[in-house]
């Protein structure tokens, strides 16, 4: 997962401050380590840096002054791209998946995560072919089709979230926006 | 080259509608993999493509012929020659042997009797079940039975197999020996295969894959409703 494409996420509803990223960051990916106020910071600065963000003003409602921070076109740009990709087919990427899920809802639309979803579908289907034309393939060893399994088994397990949290994207749509 | 081609095939139970409008072609020696949830149509379109099934409208052409025009007679004579057809639940006859079940299609076919189990016996040791050729189902395990049903469907050496969740009713590594063993002898052969399944592990010992939903193709490939 990318703390930097998540922070561009949470930034395309409009401009937010520090402390406001992290407490979003947190609240939207309950399942991911919560975010050190030192990492938003060091992340805001390089996505400034290369031109993804920029400062949009100073805040001082009740209490220490805050910088906000706002996408540029580049940043969108960026965001949009990231939306576009999928992740590489390998074990342990639910994580992943569901930050670009979450996110997709948050930048765009329903249409938008559904569309990742599918797409991830196809990706994830094209390796388990793959890893079992290694495992059915006349040369295989008993190591291959062991190790072919356990990426078969996990990426099943993907597959089976992917479905189920497709019928969930509307209610999930519903409670990221509120 | 195509092999089987379904247009526009519509069926419905009474005023349930099961299948609204499936295209799909199959091409010579092609595996495809039918999936999606339960209820989306995908054994019943297998039901009507290896003609056991009417289809209420469509046209199911295999070799350019659309047997949806033939009579229950030629389709069960295409049945027997030139399909092969398997199950979840292997349906061997109880009362048969393992040997005289896998025979018992070369027999219809017109066979001699002798012939016919040198078959039965040469395709059930390629399933790793000859030492059972003298057993009845009942004395076999289930995934024995399912091997057994696996050389009855290809003893005939059918151009097309039909199998509708044929590793349903086994556990993961018995499933996937039956099934490799079976996508490997349809492979030498040159069969094709529609592969009825809901399972991902499964469908990817496909070529390709048609995913349907409420009875009609998904192009999402999800079958899920948004």
């Amino acid at each position: 997962m990318s703390t930097a494409h998540v922070l561009l996420g949470l930034l395309a509803g409009g401009p937010r401050h520090g402390y406001d990223l992290k407490r979003a960051h947190d609240e939207r990916l309950p399942q991911a380590k919560p975010l050190a106020f030192g990492q938003v910071y060091a992340t805001l600065g390089r996505l400034e840096r290369d031109g993804f963000v920029e400062q949009s003003g100073q805040d001082q409602e009740s209490g220490p002054e805050r910088t906000s921070y706002v996408l540029t076109e580049a940043g969108r740009t960026r965001l949009d791209e990231w939306l576009t990709e999928v992740e590489p087919p390998a074990p342990h990427v639910t994580s992943a998946l569901f930050s670009r899920v979450v996110v997709a809802l948050l930048a765009a639309d329903a249409d938008r995560a559904r569309a990742y979803l599918t797409a991830q579908r196809a990706a994830h289907m094209t390796r388990l072919r793959e890893l079992t034309s290694i495992k059915t393939a006349s040369g295989a060893t008993v190591g291959d089709v062991i190790a072919a399994d356990y990426a078969i088994g996990h990426l099943d397990a993907d597959l089976r979230w992917l479905h189920t949290t497709l019928a969930r994207v509307a209610d999930l749509q519903k409670e990221v926006a509120a | 080259m195509t092999l089987l081609t379904g247009t526009a095939i519509t069926k419905s139970y009474g005023t349930t509608p099961a299948l609204r409008g499936i295209d799909l072609t199959v091409g010579e020696g092609e595996i495809v993999a039918v999936t999606g949830p339960s209820g989306c149509g995908k054994s019943t379109l297998l039901h009507c493509l290896a003609g056991i099934l009417r289809a209420d409208a469509g046209e199911i052409r295999y070799r350019d012929q659309d047997i949806g025009l033939w009579s229950e007679a030629a389709r069960s004579r295409l049945r027997r020659t030139e399909f092969g057809v398997l199950f979840q639940f292997g349906q061997l006859v109880p009362e048969l042997t393992a040997a005289e079940n896998v025979a018992l299609p070369l027999l219809l076919a017109g066979s001699g009797r002798r012939e016919a189990r040198a078959a039965a016996l040469v395709w059930l040791d390629r399933f790793g079940v000859a030492d059972l050729a003298d057993k009845r189902p009942g004395a076999m395990s289930g995934g024995e039975q399912q091997r057994c049903a696996v050389a009855r469907a290809l003893v005939t050496e059918p151009r097309v197999v039909f199998a509708d969740e044929p590793t349903g009713a086994l556990d993961q590594l018995n499933g996937e020996q039956v099934l490799g063993a079976m996508v490997q002898a349809v492979r030498e052969q040159g069969t094709s295969v529609v592969l009825v399944t809901h399972e991902a592990p499964i469908a990817a010992y496909a070529d390709r894959e048609i995913v349907l939903r409420d009875g009609a193709v998904d192009p999402t490939g999800l079958g899920v409703a948004p």
